[in-house]
């Protein structure tokens, strides 16, 4: 479960007022909003690299407000996948269990299924440059998961791929959450990746998260953009 | 018309006169000290004594001062670029006063700070008025700034966000840095360390100034190159210069091939 309870946030003009909201264990929830609505900000205050006014994080019934990203069990998946420069495809997806000093075989163990399930395991001695986007996202999957963390946060994790892939990968996303029983949000501007991948849809607009109780009533597309066609898994 | 015609117009000639005038102008100042002299010269004037001292001295002391650089720079450049905190833009200019200041003056200002009860005191502790470490501070000061800049530069090209992840992974903020993000600035450090290094083989003003020119002592190559030519010895003086030219082309060409600039 992850829960924002009256969330405030300031930073010059931009603020976010009383943001409350639940996302119930085991869904995969996406929160809307206009590019520069304060998406990104919502949810680096959820993996507590931004500390908010007021308010408070929880995450799977633990207030995390004060807890450094270390401690919240989290996996973080950013726009760009943001992979480490220097790290190999097998070292990033194992870097979460190396800090924690597993053995080993335990790592390689993990590394292998993960990069089987996401479809990466013949790149695992690449180095990000060589990567194509879609790779990147997948391996960016893996390295959130490896710690199995009990939330999965993603920021437009699709906005950067071409159509083609965008599918492949919102079917993906979509299998792991459901086969890692992860509670899942999802940030994006698209309508259509709402559409196929969420079970319960947020929306920010000034300021405040409300719950949209059909992505069917949701405008088109907020950015004015042409929607990505995704297919339901 | 061709692509190539497109560049023949009187604009694009105009800036291409310009820069190759320039490019002549340099060519012909390094040409003309380079075949001033004879090898046999140069071979016998890098020969003496003193002038083997001093390129031992100049290499050292040089090398020393660029990894104490580095090693400031690499976190305050750091600081400056992800940092966010009330007189950042103050430490940012004060950090540049050892460029702008003159470096006759950055020697002064040395020399009168071990004037002081402060300054006595850490002279006793280790001595550095006229001194070998007298010579490599006086690198240190103005060798810092610039690696300071060149980090700073590294670290604001460099996205934060891996570091982010890293963080939401288990690392705490120091590992982030440590695992993720100084491992991606190895061609920033050495861009730092050379330029650091470069500018320490060029002192010569804060050196003379704060640790002399004493033969055998604390004479460095730019220090020789001035002997050199007090005393009326051209040859040996040109030896010495283009001895420091060939080691600042090597310098440079190193970096560019790292990819970076100076």
């Amino acid at each position: 479960m992850i829960q924002l309870d009256s969330i405030a946030w300031r930073a010059g003009s931009f603020r976010l007022e009383n943001v409350s909201f639940t996302v119930p264990s085991g869904r995969y929830a996406v929160l809307m909003g206009r590019t520069g609505c304060g998406k990104t900000t919502l949810i680096e205050i959820i993996c507590g690299l931004r500390t908010p006014r007021a308010g408070r994080v929880i995450i799977a019934g633990r207030d995390v407000t004060h807890e450094p990203p270390a401690a919240r069990g989290i996996g973080y998946v950013p726009q760009d996948g943001a992979l480490f420069p220097t790290f190999t495809v097998r070292e990033q997806i194992g870097f979460a269990l190396r800090l924690r000093k597993r053995p080993a075989d335990e790592i390689a163990g993990r590394v292998a299924s993960l990069a089987d399930e996401l479809g990466v395991a013949h790149l695992l001695d690449r180095l990000p440059q060589n990567l194509s986007g879609g790779e990147r996202q997948r391996v960016a999957l893996g390295r959130a998961l490896a710690a199995k963390p009990k939330v999965l946060l993603l920021d437009e994790p699709l906005s950067a791929l071409d159509e083609e892939l965008r599918d492949d990968l919102a079917a993906l996303l979509k299998r792991v959450q459901r086969e890692h029983g992860i509670t899942a949000l999802h940030i994006t501007h698209s309508r259509a990746e709402s559409a196929a991948l969420a079970d319960v849809v947020f929306r920010l607009s000034d300021g405040r998260v409300c719950e949209v109780p059909s992505v069917a009533d949701e405008p088109e597309d907020f950015d004015g953009s042409e929607a990505p066609r995704v297919p339901q898994p | 018309m061709s692509a190539r015609r497109a560049w023949l117009t009187p604009f694009w000639i105009g800036l291409a006169v310009v820069a190759g005038l320039y490019l002549a102008f340099l060519v012909a100042l390094i040409g003309s000290a380079a075949t001033y002299t004879t090898p046999h010269q140069i071979w016998e004037s890098i020969g003496s004594p003193e002038i083997r001292y001093s390129i031992g001295l100049s290499l050292v002391t040089c090398t020393a001062s660029a990894l104490l650089s580095l090693l400031l720079a690499v976190p305050v450049g750091y600081l400056l670029s992800r940092g966010r905190f009330r007189g950042k833009a103050l430490l940012d200019t004060a950090l540049d006063i050892p460029i702008v200041l003159p470096p006759m003056v950055v020697g002064l200002c040395l020399l009168i700070f071990f004037q002081t009860s402060a300054g006595k005191f850490i002279d006793r502790v280790v001595p550095f008025t006229y001194t070998v470490f007298g010579v490599l501070l006086a690198q240190f000061v103005i060798g810092a700034a610039f690696a300071v800049r060149t980090m700073r530069g590294v670290f604001d090209h460099l996205s934060s966000r891996p570091e982010d992840v890293a963080m939401t992974l288990g690392c705490s903020r120091g590992q982030a840095v440590w695992l993720v993000t100084l491992p991606a600035t190895q061609r920033g450090m050495f861009a730092a360390f050379s330029i650091a290094w470069a500018r320490s083989l060029g002192e010569f003003g804060p050196i003379l100034v704060f640790a002399g020119a004493t033969r055998m002592k604390t004479e460095v190559l730019s220090t020789s190159v001035f002997l050199e030519l007090t005393v009326g010895r051209l040859e040996a003086s040109l030896a010495v210069s283009l001895l420091m030219v060939a080691l600042a082309l090597v310098v440079l060409v190193a970096v560019r091939l790292m990819g970076e600039k100076l």
